[in-house]
């Protein structure tokens, strides 16, 4: 019986080889990342700034140019005008207003009535108007979630495998956040609580990538107790393989049709994913590895005598 | 470990299908519903806001004006504590969060401590007594300052929070939205979810005011155009505009408050036709209101609302059946909306929309069509690359797969949780996640196949050997999604719940599940090398 392989069986690739190669790529993709994030900075949904966003439909195709006149008399600061979808769907975001929250909300029916105005027959289909104090404390709560995320990793991993292991992911998720933060500038795609879901999503599935790859080194650990660490871990590598880019595969299949279909809302979240899983996938291979082999030379074998019979190691599979 | 008794493998089927019976009303039209027993009608997934539109407002209160009225009411106190026990003073003030007073006479700073501690309730205590006072009153030389504790101040605003979202679930109830949801968020805010409300504008209004209704003498003496109230009254705008007055000279001391009011409607009144309120009086407010009107015959006495003056008519006899009619150029509508604010009852605090975020019903069902197109198309190109790599074995894989869909979609059912755009997102990316398991599995069993191991043991490492593995990998996901779910909000916390549902629904149909249906493969076919 004929069955698909992606990668073929039994690879040697000498992963470790582009050890180097790989960390400082990363390093430069995640500086890079870093500038980007400062300058020209992150494009701030109304999660996190505060304003005004409005998705009407017109009865027939919008003209843009007149609409962007009339609401720009309103003199409610800058207002930008997006299609999408369709020729008659018209998204309207308003910087936040000057003024206390209830000003948003001035602002926000102010526009509703201008439109209705101007084209008549218009269906206001979506209004959001977030505040200056509740867009703050959404920030520093999906801050927080990402930190705690972080913390709550580390320490499940080092609870569950030795402190290189921890240390290596941590380190790893964090080459990625930045560069997904950099994704996020250089789209100028909305960072809102969605991009947030979609950072921890991320985050997730590439710990999720992590411990299956260190699941198997430790495991050879043990069996191949005289391997050196390098060669140890190229064969852990190559022996998941199939599952790493069987599992990729999977997961991208099963989001490609949310950037796809998802509409406006869920299209974003998608596209950042398919990123972020390719993203997490290389990191297992190029970037969490090769920290272990820097931090894990002679010390991850510390704790295991070579001449213990393999009935005294503890098992970690049942 | 490939073995299963009867009883297991009933239990597993049983789960099953109960779960394909709990998420069945899901699908099932409006009148096959009505046939049925409401308990299982009912066992549906409920949509949020995004999916089926409404509106979701979060309302803050204004926690300064309550503790302003709280310090404006304590001056009120202090003075007529003062006045009872003969302590001559100079100055009156209020403060942010206290009064302080200047004593003519030093010597009298024991007696007017003695005098101004009348005035602290106890807060914090239970029904037995105990708790503390709710000021402080402290002397410096000949200043005497009456504070409000910490603990007087979280009291308040707990009572004013409790009391608003009273006042604003009788409000919303009044305007005949279906299920809205009120719930206290924090310590000074209102969230309020009003499904199939497109255009929150009336709730808005309604929510905005405060309905704080006073009836009050006005100062005829007075001018109200002079810019400056004399002692003891205040100059107040008129909603009538020029159709009367613009402004009003009123008297500050309240002679009958609108929380007196039992009950109010609109109406018509049959000689001019024009839209009016009637009102109502409980017993106390009614003698009082006798009182009043019976002392000042001959005089404009005016309705306040929100400081603002709806109408002053002039007494022109007394009112002594409780009764009473504002009548203040009106259309249908806000005297209808007055009258539901009047029978509500006063707002503690004016409240503020801090935010809004509002779908209509039609970008809701395109949202939705939007979701499960992505879904139908996600589960059907994983189905064909799981059955192209691993043939018989990807086909179990799909059929866990379509069973994780299904409990994942009972299990929301049976919890009544909500399902969210971005939760259908999440039931997306929990089927790439539970496929990984399955992937593992898989490979593991290739693996050990590959090492010359028999078809049972290796399907016995298989499964033994990836399950660590995908402990490990989905408690992981657990464990941020658990955090997702603490931090986020609304939508995110929806997305956050159906992707826990998804990956601990995967540890059944992905090692359980699949592995029955493996074993009993195993057992009808007898095959020398697995297919894998």
């Amino acid at each position: 019986m004929f069955h698909l392989r992606l990668v073929p069986d039994n690879t040697k690739i000498p992963f470790m080889n582009g050890r180097i190669a790989g960390l400082v790529v990363s390093a430069v993709l995640s500086i890079a990342s870093v500038i980007l994030f400062f300058h020209p900075g992150l494009n701030y949904g109304i999660d996190f700034r505060g304003g005004i966003v409005i998705e009407a439909r017109t009865p027939q195709a919008a003209d843009f140019a007149s609409l962007r006149h009339t609401l720009s008399g309103l003199g409610m600061g800058q207002v930008a005008l997006q299609e999408f979808g369709s020729a008659q769907d018209v998204l309207i975001r308003l910087e936040r207003q000057p003024g206390d929250d209830a000003a948003q909300q001035v602002a926000a029916d102010k526009v509703r009535s201008t439109l209705a105005e101007a084209v008549p027959g218009t269906q206001v289909r979506r209004v959001e108007a977030v505040g200056a104090s509740v867009s703050g404390e959404l920030f520093a709560n999906g801050m927080l979630a990402l930190g705690l995320a972080m913390v709550a990793m580390l320490v499940y991993i080092w609870f569950r495998f030795e402190w290189q292991f921890g240390f290596g992911a941590v380190v790893t998720l964090l080459l990625d956040i930045t560069k997904i933060v950099g994704f996020y500038a250089i789209t100028d795609m909305q960072f809102n609580l969605t991009a947030v879901a979609a950072i921890l999503t991320v985050m997730g599935y590439s710990v999720n990538d992590k411990v299956v790859v260190y699941d198997r080194m430790r495991e050879n650990l043990r069996i191949y107790k005289k391997m050196p660490l390098r060669d140890l871990i190229d064969l852990s590598i190559n022996e998941t393989l199939n599952r790493t880019v069987g599992t990729s595969v999977c997961t991208l299949l099963s989001i490609i049709p949310l950037a796809l279909f998802g509409g406006e809302a869920l299209q974003d979240f998608g596209i950042v994913l398919i990123f972020g899983v390719v993203l997490a996938t290389s990191s297992s291979v190029f970037i969490a590895a090769p920290i272990l082999l820097f931090l894990g030379e002679n010390r991850l074998r510390r704790g295991t005598p070579t001449d213990a019979a393999p009935g005294n190691t503890p098992a970690t599979t049942p | 470990m490939l073995y299963f008794s009867r009883w297991k493998i009933y239990l597993i089927l049983a789960t099953c299908i109960a779960g394909f019976i709990m998420m069945l009303p899901n699908f099932l039209g409006r009148d096959t519903l009505a046939a049925l027993p409401s308990w299982y009608a009912h066992s549906k997934v409920s949509l949020g806001l995004d999916l089926r539109g409404g509106s979701h407002l979060l309302l803050e209160v204004d926690m300064a004006t309550v503790i302003r009225d709280r310090v404006e009411g304590l001056v009120d106190g202090a003075r007529q504590q003062l006045r009872t026990a003969n302590v001559g003073y100079t100055a009156l003030n209020a403060g942010e969060r206290a009064v302080t007073v200047q004593l003519r006479d030093p010597a009298q700073a024991d007696d007017a401590v003695k005098a101004l501690r009348q005035l602290a309730s106890p807060v914090g205590g239970t029904a037995l007594g105990g708790g503390q006072p709710d000021l402080t009153v402290s002397v410096d030389g000949s200043t005497v300052t009456v504070a409000l504790s910490e603990v007087a101040l979280r009291d308040r605003a707990t009572q004013a929070i409790e009391q608003s979202i009273e006042i604003v679930r009788r409000r919303i109830d009044e305007t005949g939205v279906n299920e809205p949801t009120i719930a206290r968020q924090g310590t000074d805010r209102i969230l309020v979810q009003l499904p199939g409300v497109e255009d929150p504008d009336r709730i808005k209004r309604l929510l905005g005011t405060t309905a704080k209704m006073t009836f009050r003498l006005v100062d005829v003496n007075a001018d109200p155009n002079s810019g400056r109230a004399p002692p003891g009254s205040e100059i107040l705008p008129s909603t009538e505009g020029d159709r009367y007055q613009s402004k009003y000279v009123i008297r500050k001391k309240v002679e009958v408050d609108g929380a007196t009011l039992q009950n109010a409607s609109a109406g018509t009144n049959p000689q001019t036709g024009e839209w009016v309120v009637n009102f109502e009086f409980n017993t106390a407010g009614a003698n009082r209101f006798a009182e009043v009107t019976k002392q000042n015959v001959g005089r404009p006495f005016a309705i306040v609302l929100d400081n603002k003056v709806i109408s002053a008519p002039v007494i022109r006899e007394p009112i002594t059946g409780g009764r009473g009619q504002i009548s203040g150029n009106f259309t249908a509508a806000n005297a209808n909306d007055l009258a539901v604010l009047l029978r509500a009852g006063a707002l503690p605090a004016p409240l503020k929309v801090i935010e809004e975020r509002t779908v209509g019903p039609d970008l809701g069902a395109d949202s939705i069509r939007a979701g499960l197109t992505s879904v139908a198309v996600g589960f059907a190109m994983v189905c064909v690359y799981m059955i192209a790599c691993y043939g018989l074995f990807g086909a179990f894989a799909c059929f866990a797969l379509f069973v994780n869909i299904v409990l994942t979609l009972a299990a929301l059912s049976l919890l009544q949780a909500t399902l969210t755009l971005p939760g259908i997102a999440g039931i997306l990316l929990s089927l790439g996640l539970a496929v990984d398991a399955n992937i593992l599995i898989n490979e593991r069993i290739r693996e050990e196949t590959k090492k010359g191991r028999g078809v049972f043991a290796s399907m016995e490492a298989g499964f033994s050997r990836a399950y660590s593995t995908i402990v490990d990998s989905n408690l992981t996901t657990a464990i941020k999604m658990a955090l997702l779910f603490i931090f986020g909000t609304g939508a995110i916390k929806g997305f956050a719940v159906t992707i826990t549902f998804g990956i601990l629904i995967s540890m059944f149909t992905a090692t359980v599940l699949v592995r029955l249906m493996m074993v009993t493969w195993l057992r009808r076919t007898r095959p020398a090398v697995l297919p894998v």
